[in-house]
């Protein structure tokens, strides 16, 4: 009893010390003196301009590396070839680089001595100090996470369900929309949830391509980091707590369709922790 | 008509699944595929219902050749011994999805999945979802799924393989009870030999990929083609080149012509049968099935000396 108590002291302490704490002081510290200031700061063009432009790398970003993800997904679980080890690896390459050397990469490649700049410039593209440069950076550092959390969904799933439904007549495509899609739909949420949080917060590579200028190419986190070098502190507080509560709307989006697909009836949402549970306890059923 | 399999072969990588395999099921039949695991049977079923390709061979189902149609195609029902339930659907949602597929309309579904629940006895239930079905619920409504659609043959694959003793009995009391109302021809496959022969009118006994024989139950227990089906079949005494079942066996205390000497080992009662295990002069080590009255005629005990007569023996040629 004292043992349980213990540890779960101790993993709120730790929690509390290490997230928690540091979210707290800067809600604190946005709302010291009311709602006006913060309000104040997030309405200025440069803050609009910023929380536009991170909605839309969020917008363009996201769908994109779901599609893929899932397709991805796919191609690795029900269609194996020998090729498979390679996309695997490539597909984790996002996690391995620092996202600062995956700007850099993009920086060479696109720029005016890289292989592509040229070509596009002629064209009139503009890639780098614009939007899609930094839709690029995006969908780059956020790639695996729709990859990763769908491909051991759909090995839990199995092909038996799609299977039977070939038999009872679905095409391929029907099989997908009607059983395969809503059997892993939990891991795909998942992912989605995570690609977003990627996507808002996204530092590193976006500030090497974007070239951080206010008002054109700067998103939340780089106004957010521009305000704190500048000492505007309200303005990088206020930045930073409009970037929590995006991110919390997301995960509060993801529960409320988890509760209603739970009160359907539909099998039990959210984390791979969770989706691990459920496996055991469905080898325990049959 | 029925389905007819002609000349099927299967490879999967070194394993030869199937090797020349033919079989002819008649119309309206219900046919057991009967082997161990690893022998080639449900490679066979799914072959069937085009969820594996064959290397070589033909399949033909109502006398149309359907080798090349894709499984969605086929119009066949299967059930899978896991049930493949659609597990975000309710148990209407499940059993209503061919007629989706097909179109129906809305009243006419509903109209059809009530007919089919109350077939396989789940109306009531329509709302709920797999997990909150037993297994035997679950794969009636499996088999609802498949017989919505109307299938031209129904393909069972160890259906009854998950659930417990008791339940497995009752359901295939009930799958042969269900085949004389619909009559739609169904081949089912399990290595459950009691099961076979308590289900089916035609048995086909499958061994590494090829078929051993085909025959109803009494056919391949009194005239089996070989020592494989003869010991799959039922118990089997070897006796050198000869093979005995356990109830042809007559103990006798007094040695008579064409008797062998033996030595009681062990007598284990099982209810009604008594199983007396016994050791011959050779060391060969044989048993009888006999009654428990026959037992107490007898008085035998552990270690006695007495006599065997094997009646009924079979032997096959060792080419076979």
């Amino acid at each position: 009893m004292t043992a349980k108590w213990g540890l779960r002291g101790l993993a709120f302490g730790y929690l509390g010390l290490l997230l928690l704490a540091p979210v707290a002081m800067i809600f604190y510290k946005t709302f010291e003196h009311g709602l006006g200031p913060p309000v104040d700061a997030m309405t200025s063009p440069d803050a609009l301009h910023a929380i536009w432009l991170t909605l839309l790398m969020v917008a363009v970003a996201v769908p994109l590396n779901t599609v893929f993800g899932v397709g991805c997904a796919l191609l690795l679980v029900r269609h194996r070839w020998s090729g498979n080890a390679v996309i695997d690896g490539i597909i984790n390459l996002p996690f391995a680089i620092s996202p600062i050397v995956i700007g850099l990469s993009l920086y060479l490649l696109y720029g005016t001595g890289g292989w592509f700049g040229p070509t596009l410039s002629e064209w009139g593209v503009k890639v780098l100090f614009s939007t899609p440069g930094m839709i690029l950076a995006s969908i780059f550092v956020s790639l695996p996470f729709v990859v990763r959390e769908t491909v051991p969904v759909l090995q839990e799933i199995g092909t038996e369900q799609e299977q039977a439904a070939s038999t009872l007549g679905a095409s391929a495509w029907q099989t997908f929309w009607r059983v395969t899609l809503p059997a892993i739909r939990w891991g795909v949420a998942y992912g989605v949830v995570l690609t977003t949080a990627r996507v808002l917060g996204e530092f590193g590579a976006v500030t090497i391509v974007s070239g951080s200028i206010s008002g054109q190419t700067e998103t939340l986190p780089l106004f957010v980091a521009r305000a704190f070098e500048n000492f505007d502190e309200q303005g990088a507080y206020a930045g930073a707590i409009v970037l929590a509560l995006l991110a919390l709307t997301t995960l509060l989006l993801m529960s409320v369709g988890g509760r209603k697909a739970k009160a359907s009836g539909g099998s039990t949402p959210v984390g791979p922790g969770e989706v691990a549970i459920s496996m055991s306890s469905a080898k325990e059923v049959s | 008509m029925g389905i007819a399999v002609e000349g099927a072969r299967k490879r999967f990588g070194d394993f030869q699944a199937l090797d020349d395999v033919s079989i002819d099921v008649p119309d309206g039949s219900l046919t057991a595929l009967l082997g161990p695991s690893g022998s080639g049977k449900s490679t066979l079923l799914r072959a069937i219902a085009g969820l594996e390709a064959l290397d070589a061979g033909q399949v033909a189902i109502n006398g149309r050749d359907a080798t090349a149609t894709p499984a969605q195609k086929r119009e066949v029902g299967f059930v899978f011994q896991h049930y493949a339930a659609f597990k975000h659907m309710t148990v209407f949602g499940n059993v209503a999805f061919g007629l989706k597929i097909r179109k129906w309309a809305k009243p006419q579904i509903g109209d059809r999945v009530h007919e089919l629940l109350r077939l396989v006895q789940l109306d009531g239930l329509a709302e709920r979802y797999p997990d909150q079905l037993s297994g035997g619920q679950r794969q009636r409504m499996a088999l609802a799924r498949a017989l919505a659609v109307e299938p031209q043959v129904l393909l069972l694959d160890e259906p009854f393989g998950a659930l417990d003793a008791k339940v497995r009995k009752d359901l295939r009391t009930w799958l042969r009870r269900l085949h004389d109302e619909m009559h739609v021809t169904t081949i089912f496959v399990t290595h459950d030999q009691e099961e076979a022969m308590d289900v089916a009118e035609q048995l086909v006994v499958m061994n590494e990929g090829r078929v051993e024989q085909s025959g109803s139950a009494d056919d391949l227990y009194d005239h089996p083609a070989n020592e494989f089906v003869m010991s799959f079949v039922g118990e089997v005494n070897r006796l050198g080149e000869h093979f005995v079942r356990p109830h042809d066996m007559t103990v006798l205390l007094d040695p008579d012509e064409g008797s062998e000497q033996a030595m009681v080992q062990r007598i284990v009662a099982l209810g009604f049968e008594v199983r007396v295990e016994f050791v011959l002069a050779d060391g060969t080590e044989v048993w009888a099935q006999v009654t428990r009255a026959e037992l107490q005629k007898l008085e035998l005990r552990e270690g006695q000396i007495v006599h065997l007569r094997a009646g009924q023996r079979k032997s096959f040629s060792v080419a076979a």
